[in-house]
């Protein structure tokens, strides 16, 4: 199969590489470039743990060619500096232990970062739809949401 | 997971490239547009092309647009682009409240409207709304395009009119006459990810009209024209929803599968016809939940 030359932006740096039309863009991420903050979960997305920013909006990076990353902006959890909520949802989901085993964490982290970039006042029906889509099997969602709330609360 | 299945990868920039890929591939090409259904084929070997046209440098397939009581919705519209557009809120409120049960946010960014059509599970939450709005699906090929109406659009679970030569490039709803409402009921355990293992999509007149349709309540999704005339010219009332819940039976036929039995589907299609009804008519007049809330079962 024709590889194909792409090149894109990647937490800020850019990253130039040669993939197969059948690369996806997830693998490419932990495989090739060594970023591990999402997760392999479903694979097929309906979890939600390869979460990834792209052109500023969430996407399911299991469901993404890395061919079709030419010339896109990715921020991953890794370059989480550039977001101006990503440090502060840390923080706080660190301090209200909104995470146990971490491997959902960082896709709830950036689709709650994508929430608040839209709506720096959501109610707590918007961050539990906005989160919907990211599966946590170990705190309940409780801590996840209050993280988010109490984070949303303090001055950006 | 990895792909194995081996294909082509293009992007083309103007639409004769991509029409004539598709000309040459025919069955073997398929369309890329949010992928997310595309990538689950692809890596569970269900879907097997030869080529991968990704049709996201085609700026004529992209735009929104109102001319007249027509709507235009080009193939790259995602659900996203329709709940932050305010034309879908304010005039087709049932598009925009269906596309918000779609998945979840980080899928809703990618998948597109059109997408949903040519997928054309059962299930499409989409589609009850473009059947009440009287969509009609924009095609074409290097022969020309076609017009085909949403409802011959479907030819069973998974399967639409699409010729193989073809590609969608949009869809046209029509804005209703009257000032309307309405409403659209979900049957799913949770939410995010899960399919609809039934829904009920109502819009309601101002003149005692209403329309009416289901998805995966049948092989496909569907109008359903015996509830629309019990219904219409009469005010909505108690006895009223009675007699539509017995009618919809007649119109559904809802399978057993792990997620729900037949009976269990039955049961909430009535459920589901008068919640819709009452809220669509309560919306009418400015009462009933906000638009987007209150609307799974």
């Amino acid at each position: 199969m024709k590889p194909h030359n792409i090149q894109f932006e990647l937490n800020g740096g850019k990253v130039a590489l040669i993939v197969e039309p059948g690369d996806v863009l997830l693998d490419m991420l932990r495989g090739k470039l060594g970023i591990k903050s999402p997760k392999v979960g479903c694979d097929r997305g309906d979890c939600g743990a390869c979460t990834i920013l792209m052109n500023d909006k969430t996407v399911r990076s299991c469901l993404v060619l890395a061919v079709e990353a030419d010339g896109a902006e990715i921020v991953t959890l890794e370059g989480a500096n550039s977001r101006k909520w990503t440090r502060k949802l840390q923080k706080k989901f660190h301090e209200k232990n909104a995470f146990q085993c971490g491997f959902c964490a960082p896709g709830v982290i950036l689709s709650a970062t994508e929430l608040l970039e839209k709506n720096s006042k959501p109610t707590v029906y918007e961050i539990k739809k906005a989160i919907a889509g990211n599966l946590c099997r170990c705190t309940g969602y409780e801590p996840i949401v209050e993280a988010i709330a109490e984070t949303a609360k303090e001055k950006c | 997971m990895p792909i194995t299945t081996e294909f082509e990868y293009m992007r083309p920039k103007d639409m004769d490239a991509a029409l004539h890929a598709f000309s040459l591939y025919g069955e073997k090409a398929k369309a890329l547009a949010g992928g997310t259904d595309l990538l689950v084929h692809l890596k569970e070997n269900l879907s097997l092309p030869e080529m991968v046209v990704d049709i996201k440098a085609l700026d004529e397939l992209g735009g929104m647009a109102l001319k007249g009581d027509a709507l235009r919705i080009g193939a790259l519209v995602t659900f996203s682009d329709l709940i932050d557009s305010l034309l879908i809120k304010r005039k087709f409120p049932l598009l925009w409240e269906a596309a918000l049960t779609v998945a979840s946010v980080g899928v809703r960014n990618r998948a597109t409207l059109a997408g949903n059509i040519c997928s054309a599970v059962p299930s499409a939450d989409s589609v009850p709304a473009l059947a009440l709005y009287d969509a009609v699906v924009l095609t074409l090929s290097l022969k020309g395009g076609r017009r085909v109406l949403i409802s011959e659009w479907f030819t069973g679970p998974r399967k639409t009119a699409l010729r193989p030569e073809e590609i969608v490039t949009a869809l046209e709803l029509k804005l209703p006459e009257k000032k309307h409402a309405g409403c659209y009921m979900k049957l799913s355990r949770y939410e995010g990810e899960d399919l609809a293992q039934g829904g009920i999509a109502a819009l309601a007149f101002s003149d005692n009209t209403y329309r009416v349709a289901a998805c995966a309540l049948g092989p496909k999704p569907a109008r359903c024209p015996k509830t629309e005339a019990a219904l219409n010219g009469n005010k909505l009332s108690e006895k009223l929803i009675l007699k539509a819940k017995g009618i919809i039976l007649e119109e559904v036929s809802p399978i057993a599968d792990i997620r729900s039995s037949r009976e269990y589907r039955l049961h909430m299609t009535q459920i589901m016809l008068g919640r819709a009804l009452e809220i669509a008519v309560a919306r009418l007049s400015g009462k009933g939940p906000k638009y987007g809330t209150e609307n799974s079962c």
